[in-house]
């Protein structure tokens, strides 16, 4: 049958890529922190200039989609009129991965799941953050030990900010976002995460 | 909707296919794996019964065996039933696939196959379904890990 083995072909292509992605992610991926400690080094010229390049990246993280699982529903919250996320200049949710420099990853991630987030990320452009939302996003929760589930998206991608909750409430994803915007003011051109 | 009782139905399957059931109860039927096939043709097609839909498909892994049910339904006398088959062997379990009698069938007989490793035999599609291509060992089986 010919349909049968185009679709056997397009399986077995499917399973090396999961299998090489889970023998390649059996550690976690570091977090990228290396310029948080080296605030002093810089020079006066650069941080002026820095101060307003990173004045505008964390005024404007727009996430890009990837909403696996049930913690979407919070995001979405958040996304709402209540908790408003526009306020902190986020509220573009584009389809398109080219357009975000944030990834809030809502949910659980499974291995099958896992090349496809994997490649979400490699689509967005430098620079960009994640935000691990969720039990699940952290460590995999309570499927941790499961056949299936990626124990923490640290496998697969660098994480810059942990938020915890099953799911998290929106105030506690509002904090993780203003931790983020943190982070990224104390970025620098000349240091800037490059082990990404 | 009525839950039709096994043990009625087996007294009138008997005359039918003789020696098909190997047990029944109020709750439902269980039947030879040998039979399951011709049994569930004539459930759908027997006047007064008609079961014509398939509501789901699960099986459970007991000590001995597994064991296959079908919970069939008939949209037009409104009534449903419990079906059950077992499966002794552990290596190379197989059963007859009901794909030809109810579509619906196809894909929850991929994720027993999936889960459990029954192979259903005349399944027009047997592969994977949730898991990927080259995933060892059976994850639903109470021996695996």
């Amino acid at each position: 049958m010919e349909v049968g083995n185009s679709f056997s072909q397009l399986d077995e292509a499917e399973g090396q890529v999961i299998e090489g992605l889970k023998a390649r992610s059996q550690q976690p991926i570091a977090d990228p922190d290396e310029w948080l400690e080296q605030e002093l080094e810089r020079n006066i010229l650069v941080t002026s200039v820095d101060a307003i390049i990173d004045w505008s990246r964390r005024s404007s993280l727009w996430p890009a989609i990837c909403f696996p699982a049930c913690c979407a529903f919070e995001l979405i919250a958040t996304a709402a009129s209540r908790f408003d996320i526009s306020r902190f200049g986020m509220e573009v949710i584009r389809a398109s991965p080219r357009q975000g420099d944030l990834m809030i990853t809502a949910g659980t991630l499974t291995w099958k799941m896992a090349p496809q987030v994997r490649r979400i990320y490699d689509q967005m452009p430098e620079p960009k953050w994640v935000i691990a939302m969720g039990a699940c996003a952290i460590s995999g929760g309570i499927f941790a030990s499961s056949y299936s589930v990626v124990p923490g998206y640290n496998r697969i991608i660098p994480v810059d900010v942990y938020v915890p909750g099953c799911p998290p409430r929106p105030e506690a994803l509002l904090y993780g976002i203003r931790l983020l915007q943190q982070k990224v003011a104390k970025m620098s051109l000349i240091n800037r995460g490059s082990s990404r | 909707m009525t839950v039709l009782s096994g043990n009625k139905l087996a007294r009138q399957i008997e005359k039918v296919l003789p020696k098909a059931i190997i047990e029944s109860s109020p709750q439902g039927l269980v039947v030879d794996k040998g039979f399951l096939l011709p049994l569930a043709s004539y459930l759908k097609t027997a006047r007064g019964l008609d079961f014509d839909y398939l509501t789901a498909i699960t099986a459970v892994d007991y000590p001995d065996y597994f064991e296959v049910i079908y919970q069939l339904t008939s949209l037009k006398h409104n009534h449903t039933l419990v079906l059950k088959t077992r499966c002794y062997e552990r290596d190379n379990p197989s059963l007859p696939s009901l794909v030809s009698l109810w579509r619906g069938a196809d894909f929850q007989e991929r994720e027993i196959y999936d889960l459990f490793g029954i192979s259903f035999e005349g399944h027009p599609n047997l592969r994977h379904i949730f898991l990927w291509e080259g995933f060892q060992g059976h994850p639903l089986r109470k021996d695996y890990l």
